[in-house]
């Protein structure tokens, strides 16, 4: 017995004594430099935070943008999951790995083709001209719109993946149970499937809207200078102000929302999850 | 089974469009004669592939991250391998708190990563060296790695290395001969999966590399945000064609949506 412990602490502590340099000390040191001023430690960055519009506003787009990303993503996600049960395994497979097959490419390409399509001379401006939808060249970057397509577009997959995986916990004979028993379609989805796949809908509502939120890349290229998000003023704090502590106050506060969300939410998606398996079918899959 | 009406299917197809749209773009752009980004159609070329070839900061960005991605995978595997048999083979005190601190570096943003290590390694006077980089990389992609190293041991059947044991093999050529040859696809994806999130990793990387240390997605970052030209379009293409055979290569080992949904 004492053997085996030993065999499991070294099994594990490498990893733990790992984590312990490189992610609790970091983050502290991040903490206490949020805390810096000229005059000692004090709440000056935070004060500043706070009260100044202009982050004010940052913060604001921020959650306005990722509530927008996430709402849309969610929509498509479920419907493009739904759609994708019905289909036969074959076609299934083919279309899983056109939609997730993304995820296996940088951030950065993808954010590429998304300023090539909204460039003054790219397809849609060319397009919207042929089509006298506008007279001049249109451009999408540095829009909201444009920001806020190629935002769904990176996460979207998150949202099929989640919804997709608890639609594999649904018994067919349920719905078709329903359907004899005169149900309509509408009836069947909101009665029979949605209350089964709704722990999965959440579970991607965290993951797209902490996406969203945290984003850097995208907003940096696709939003630039003009659409700050609390990201990109993290970065331009750091690397173009040199103001350190500043942004290490935004970046506390942003992983404190983050983590508390993440929090909040296991709360509710254990119990949303905990109602979807008491009753119907197959045991749902585990949470990963 | 339930079948999908027209209106779902043309759904379908906007949706797929939606995904591959701005791929199918970077791929277009990269075959364009002209010097900015424009379509091929008006007059295609190679000559932007070939500008590849002539400055070589791409490439050597793309070196960088072979190795970047390499050396953290392996570190990431080393570190998770031993800790997933743990914690799927025993139960003891604590087993979840480690698991779920294991995985903890999924909930923190890469930026603020990113600033964390920038303080911390300029503090050590390692900042823009390969070693804070590779560290910086391992602790970000263990979780994945981690997962599927998880889900390959739990899914081993116990009874097989109970009948090894019951015909005389000692507990090393159990886990040599039986153990870890079940878990190798586990692994094997535990370390390609990895090796692609640290390939692709963008954010917390822009803070931490140097002019003589960048990797390939930084370069690219730091290209499009001065000036687009059709080079990091070419560039891309290339990655885009490296991610679809990996994709293949996972899809045969271990299938694709196992990975993705990091189960059974």
């Amino acid at each position: 017995m004492h053997s085996q412990r030993t065999m499991l602490i070294w099994m594990t502590l490498p990893a733990l004594l790992f984590y312990l340099a490189l992610l609790a000390v970091p983050l502290l040191s991040i903490f206490l430099l949020s805390f810096e001023t000229e005059a000692g430690p004090g709440l000056d960055s935070y004060r500043q935070v706070f009260s100044d519009p202009y982050f004010l506003t940052i913060f604001l787009r921020t959650l306005g943008l990722s509530l927008l990303v996430t709402a849309i993503a969610l929509v498509l996600g479920t419907g493009e999951a739904l759609v994708l049960s019905r289909m036969s395994p074959s076609w299934q497979g083919i279309f899983l790995v056109v939609i997730l097959g993304p995820l296996l490419i940088s951030v950065i390409v993808r954010t590429l083709g998304w300023a090539i399509l909204f460039g003054g001379n790219g397809p849609l401006s060319v397009a919207a001209q042929w089509l006298h939808l506008s007279d001049g060249p249109i451009s999408l970057m540095y829009s909201m719109t444009g920001l806020i397509a190629a935002l769904v577009h990176v996460s979207v997959p998150f949202v099929v993946i989640s919804v997709w995986v608890s639609l594999q916990g649904i018994n067919p004979d349920v719905e078709r149970a329903g359907a004899s028993l005169g149900a309509n379609g509408f009836t069947i989805f909101r009665r029979l499937v949605l209350p089964r796949i709704l722990p999965g809908i959440l579970s991607a509502s965290l993951v797209v809207f902490s996406l969203a939120a945290t984003a850097f890349a995208t907003p940096a290229i696709i939003g630039g200078r003009r659409l700050k998000v609390v990201a990109t003023a993290i970065y331009d704090e750091f690397l173009s102000m040199l103001n350190w502590p500043l942004g290490a106050a935004l970046a506390v506060v942003l992983l404190l929302v983050n983590v508390g969300l993440f929090s909040l939410f296991n709360r509710v998606l254990n119990r949303s999850r905990r109602r979807a398996t008491t009753s119907l079918s197959r045991p749902e899959g585990q949470p990963t | 089974m339930m079948r999908n009406g027209p209106l779902s299917l043309v759904f379908h197809a906007v949706f797929v469009a939606f995904t591959a749209a701005p791929l199918v773009a970077v791929m277009l752009v990269s075959f364009t004669d002209k010097g900015y980004m424009a379509m091929p159609f008006s007059g295609a070329s190679l000559r932007w592939y070939v500008a590849l070839i002539d400055a070589p900061h791409f490439l050597d960005a793309f070196i960088t991250s072979l190795w970047l991605g390499a050396i953290s995978a392996s570190l990431s595997l080393l570190l998770s391998l031993p800790a997933a048999l743990a914690i799927s083979r025993y139960r003891f005190v604590g087993r979840d708190a480690i698991s779920a601190a294991l995985l903890s570096p999924l909930l923190i943003p890469h930026v603020v990563l990113g600033v964390a290590f920038l303080r911390f390694f300029t503090d050590f006077g390692i900042n823009g060296t390969p070693a804070g980089l590779v560290a910086a990389h391992a602790l970000i992609i263990t979780p994945y790695c981690l997962r599927l190293c998880l889900s390959a041991a739990n899914s081993i059947d116990e009874r097989i290395e109970q009948a090894a044991v019951s015909l005389g093999a000692k507990r090393r050529q159990v886990f040599t001969r039986i153990t870890l040859r079940l878990i190798l696809p586990g692994i094997v994806s535990g370390w390609v999966l990895a090796f692609i999130h640290s390939f692709d990793e963008v954010t917390m990387s822009a803070f931490l590399a140097s002019p003589s240390l960048m990797p390939l997605p930084v370069a690219l970052y730091h290209r499009i945000e001065d000036s687009i030209d059709p080079s990091v379009a070419a560039m891309s293409s290339l990655l885009i064609v490296m991610a679809v055979m990996a994709m293949v290569v996972i899809d045969r080992v271990y299938g694709l949506s196992r990975v993705f949904t990091g189960s059974r």
